[in-house]
């Protein structure tokens, strides 16, 4: 086993998904927690639907590299999203609800009609669930990635206590002259480029369990919301990583395999939670 | 010049005008008291003396040299706090917010604030402690420590006393008089006449009739009789 590990590490894209992967993983599962606790957990669902109609859209248009169509229509989708989730007048997660399904749908169509793919199922199934693509990264790819997350990464710790102040209270940040639109603006724009990313990871339509699942599970075990950060950036990069190592020396498909993993974590978490309780520590 | 001074102030939402023409003014070391019916536009105003709502007319100026963010603000909770993993340091900290502008980590000044406001109020043996799991009570005095790192001159409290028990609520007076022969002026909705009116140097009554001055005045004024007599019917 360890022999067979230490072969594929000598392959340069087994060195490249690891690298892509645990990146990946750690800017997802930093937002988790604002995610979940602004309820916001089901922007992350929606704007990875969108994501996969842009997706859609350029693979119709032949375009070489679909960064450029998915990256921008998901950062002003996640904008707008954010927009109505304060309007009193079309509630937010209807909205939501409302645009993911028809992008998906709209997806799906514009594939079916337009492509020229032979393998249609194929292509269609690894947008959703992730592909092997994250085995096959060219080395601009995972250049690509590493600036996108390190951008992530450092916008996160720079913006960390201001990120605090506005999910703990909005109004509260706002009387003390913090921006909070400008803020909930950069935490849309994050989320957006991290879907986008966890793309290649995950698929899209699994990518709201990288997003969520760490957090939940971190919430479970700790009650500080820096230990609450920290531990869900470990957890990530830990399943992550298991996940991916798993799936190259058992030939499952990478995405769900991770996905499993992290579901897996947060029923242990949960348990350990209640079992904690119950003797009462 | 006084800290606040409002000058035909008028609020609503849309077309649907609440108050309209309010003109009062709130001083150095002032008490003021907002009461009223539910609905009245008690939070409206406040919320737009924080910035947080735009007055449909008027004027909010403010002297002594307070400035519209250094306000505290004591907010009705809502429910996002209730499940919210952060220790009540972090949260008092975050009271910091204001002083620090675009500097993205807090300076000892700040933490030495925070750890100050948690010994005023006497909750410096909980500053590890998880907010959600807190009595009602000691979250009020937790987020009043984060108003009080935001202000030296003048806090606004909206029903700090909602949904405490009697001991509670006695403590929370206790703890706001306090802070206002320290020199804070205070602003506080309450629904609580009798405390209000044993408190209070100010009363502001909105709604139908509208009436500012002394507590005194307004004890004997119409509009404070017919209100009290409802009240204490009630
Ligand atoms: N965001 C809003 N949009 C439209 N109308 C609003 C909004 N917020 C409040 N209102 C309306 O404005 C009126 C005043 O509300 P406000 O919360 O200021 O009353 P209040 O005096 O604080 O009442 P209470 O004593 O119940 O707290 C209410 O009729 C309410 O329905
Ligand atoms: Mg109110």
């Amino acid at each position: 086993m360890t022999g067979k590990l230490i072969l594929y590490l000598q392959y340069p894209f087994v060195r490249y998904a690891l690298i892509v992967g645990i990146l990946i993983a750690l800017c997802s599962s930093l937002l988790g927690v604002t995610l979940v606790l602004k309820r916001f957990s089901f922007i992350g669902d929606g704007l990875s639907h969108v994501a996969f109609g842009a997706i859609a859209i350029s693979t119709v248009f032949n375009l070489s590299d679909n960064m450029i169509i998915v990256l921008p229509v998901t950062i002003i989708s996640a904008i707008l999203l954010l927009r109505t989730g304060k309007n009193a007048k079309i509630k937010g997660d209807a909205t939501i609800a409302m645009i993911s399904v028809a992008s998906l749908a709209f997806g799906y169509l514009i594939m079916n009609v337009f492509s020229t793919s032979s393998n249609l199922t194929g292509d269609v199934c690894s947008t959703l669930f992730g592909s092997t693509s994250i085995l096959t990264l060219t080395i601009t790819e995972v250049w690509l990635c590493i600036i996108l997350s390190v951008t992530v990464i450092i916008t996160f710790v720079l913006l960390y206590n201001k990120i605090f102040a506005v999910t703990f209270d909005e109004n509260f940040a706002k009387s003390t002259g913090s921006n909070t639109d400008l803020y909930n603006l950069i935490i849309a724009v994050i989320i957006a480029i991290i879907i986008v990313l966890a793309m290649n990871l995950v698929g899209s339509l699994l990518i709201s369990a990288l997003i969520i699942f760490p957090a939940l599970s971190s919430m479970r075990l700790f009650r500080s919301f820096k230990m609450v950060t920290i531990c869900s950036a470990t957890l990530s990069v830990i399943c992550a990583f298991t996940g991916i190592i798993i799936s190259i020396l058992a030939g499952t498909p990478v995405g769900s395999t991770i996905v499993a993993i992290n579901a897996a974590v947060f029923i242990i978490c949960y348990l350990f939670e209640l079992i904690k309780g119950g003797i009462g520590i | 010049m006084a800290l606040l001074t409002i000058k035909n102030l008028s609020l609503g939402y849309n077309s649907k005008k609440l108050i309209e023409n309010l003109n009062f003014t709130v001083g150095k070391g002032d008490y003021l008291c907002i009461v009223g019916e539910n609905g009245s536009g008690k939070t409206t105003l406040i919320k737009t003396l924080l910035n947080l709502n735009t007055p449909v007319s008027g004027q909010i100026l403010t002297g002594e040299g307070l400035k519209r963010n250094e306000i505290g603000y004591l907010p009705q909770q809502t429910d996002i706090q209730r499940d919210f993993p952060a220790t009540v340091y972090e949260i008092v900290l975050s009271g910091c917010q204001g002083r620090c502008g675009f500097r993205p980590f807090y300076n000892k000044e700040d933490k030495h604030l925070a750890a100050k406001n948690l010994e005023l109020l006497g909750i410096s043996d909980l500053s590890n402690c998880c907010y959600r799991e807190l009595s009602g009570g000691q979250q009020q005095r937790v987020l009043l420590a984060r108003a009080l790192c935001a202000t030296k001159k003048l806090l606004i409290l909206d029903e700090p006393v909602a949904g405490l028990d009697p001991k509670a609520t006695e403590e929370m007076y206790n703890i706001v008089s306090k802070l206002n022969k320290n020199k804070i002026a205070i602003i506080m909705i309450s629904h609580d006449i009798d405390n209000a009116i044993s408190y209070a140097s100010h009363i502001l009554h909105i709604g139908n009739k509208v009436f500012f001055g002394s507590k005194d005045k307004y004890i004997k004024s119409n509009t404070g009789k017919l209100f009290l007599m409802k009240q204490r019917g009630a």
